[in-house]
């Protein structure tokens, strides 16, 4: 019977996003090294993400946090050491699986919409309704046809984090995304973030600000002059870090 | 010889008049440095586009090459075209010399460096804004390429004007592929020329004035049209 028949599609694709979501954790990284001149800014990391918990990934600046996150999506190569997403070589296929907002987003000259629309292929009238609900989600919709750049700094990372949904991905990366952004802001966007947590996506975060990762993270990887310190429970990092390192960053006292 | 006042007074008479010769040179000049402008838009945009984005051994070598090219002498570019088109040349056959087609020939050789060299060094500064979102969406090329056309559009009009105020303006190429030639090649500039050296100084002016006048407009239009998009955060 029809609805049958639509069930069990529905069933398969629903497995194969799990199997999607199963092949692409574990992140593991070997080595991880990325050196320039002369100075190596991410140090022999060896890290292993193997659930779809929410990853904080903190340190003083300079620490080496925003590199990594581009090192695990593929945005820079490192100078050595691999990265394997489900056991296989980061390519592109790999990272058409992922999105990742940055700290100051990078908005097209165009539209709200047409934003969107850039990601969302092919066109149609299903691509439309797709693009509405990803507005509403971050509640843009009213403002769906204004420029994206006339928006204002929190709008614009909510409407970056709406075309980064868009290409509904299983690991989401996002370098500090409320960086300088009021607190209203910041909220709205750490909750659309934690509904993307809510449904199976892995998200790594980076973040300076101690309360939000207190807030978000389920687990905490705690990075120093580009070396891998700490990665634990969130929990069990801020009440009880492991390194001198972390306590002081934690007190509050400036690490460099 | 006329004295400047002299013919200063009949070439805004001339103008005024609506001089039907006038307005056949006016008319064939805009149809040559416009057709010019639109075949080196097509050609040039999207070669300056693919040089912006690509990396490949020998790219500054080209990028010094293109850059050189914007300078290329008018009478140069002249002389090879009439050597092509002529009779004896390998394009002798399609019998082009002396007439529009060759006169846009010319000018769509001479503005192409201008269009690609500018339009690259623009999409390029657009690119290193867009280039790390563009490949965290694993992008293919063709899809930066046009991504950065279209969002650079605004501040490509003004290239395109470049490449059309240095159309427009020439001489040496379009008398040596054109000839000058009444009611077939005459255009602006080449009238000028003509006249200036005949000593009628009033269709020279006249001429000259609506050079000037059609700079002005155009540079205005597009002025208005980048201040806009620039109220409207999109260029």
């Amino acid at each position: 019977m029809p609805s049958d028949i639509a069930s069990f599609i529905g069933v398969l694709r629903s497995d194969s996003r799990a199997d999607c979501r199963r092949t692409l954790l574990p992140l593991q990284t070997e080595g991880l090294t990325l050196v320039s001149a002369g100075k190596r800014l991410v140090d022999s990391i060896d890290l292993t993400l193997a659930s779809d918990k929410l990853t904080a990934v903190l340190g003083p600046t300079g620490a080496g946090k925003s590199l990594l996150l581009r090192l695990l999506h593929g945005l820079i190569s490192p100078t050595a050491g691999t990265v394997l997403w489900g056991g296989a070589p980061l390519n592109d296929a790999v990272r058409r699986r992922q999105a990742m907002v940055f700290q100051k987003p990078v908005l097209l000259r165009r539209s709200v919409a047409a934003n969107v629309d850039f990601v969302l292929r092919p066109k149609g009238t299903a691509a439309r309704e797709r693009r509405d609900a990803l507005l509403a989600d971050v509640g843009l919709l009213e403002r769906a046809r204004q420029p994206a750049r006339l928006l204002s700094g929190g709008e614009q990372q909510r409407l970056a984090l709406a075309r980064a949904l868009a290409v509904e991905p299983e690991v989401f990366f996002l370098d500090e995304p409320t960086a300088s952004l009021d607190p209203a802001s910041v909220l709205m966007i750490e909750e659309i973030v934690a509904k993307v947590r809510r449904r199976g996506t892995k998200v790594v975060l980076v973040t300076h600000d101690q309360a939000q990762a207190r807030r978000m993270a389920e687990e905490v990887v705690f990075l120093h002059r580009g070396r891998l310190l700490e990665h634990s429970p969130a929990e069990r990092f801020f009440s009880a870090p492991q390194s001198d390192a972390a306590e002081a960053y934690l007190a509050g006292r400036i690490v460099l | 010889m006329q004295d400047f006042g002299g013919a200063f007074h009949l070439a805004l008479q001339l103008v005024a008049s609506g001089n039907a010769d006038l307005l056949e040179i006016v008319g064939l000049s805009l149809r040559v440095s416009l057709a010019a402008m639109a075949f080196s838009c097509v050609i040039g945009l999207p070669l300056g586009a693919v040089l912006a984005v690509s990396r490949f051994p020998g790219r500054g070598a080209a990028l010094v090459a293109l850059n050189a090219l914007m300078g290329l002498p008018p009478v140069v570019v002249g002389l090879i075209v009439y050597l092509n088109f002529s009779r004896a040349g390998p394009l002798g056959w399609l019998g082009l010399l002396y007439t529009p087609t060759a006169m846009i020939v010319a000018q769509t050789i001479l503005i192409t460096p201008i269009i690609a060299a500018l339009s690259r060094q623009l999409l390029e500064d657009l690119h290193g804004e867009y280039a790390e979102q563009f490949r965290s969406l694993c992008l293919p090329k063709q899809r930066v390429i046009g991504a950065l056309l279209w969002d650079g559009r605004y501040s490509l009009l003004t290239v395109a004007l470049a490449g059309f105020g240095r159309a427009v303006a020439e001489v040496g190429a379009v008398i040596i592929v054109g000839g000058n030639i009444d009611h077939l090649t005459r255009v602006m500039t080449t009238a000028i020329a003509l006249e200036t050296s005949k000593g009628d100084l009033a269709l020279a002016l006249a001429l000259g004035f609506i050079l000037l006048v059609i700079a002005l407009a155009i540079n205005a239009l597009v002025m208005t049209l980048r201040l806009t998009a620039q109220r409207y955060a999109y260029a």
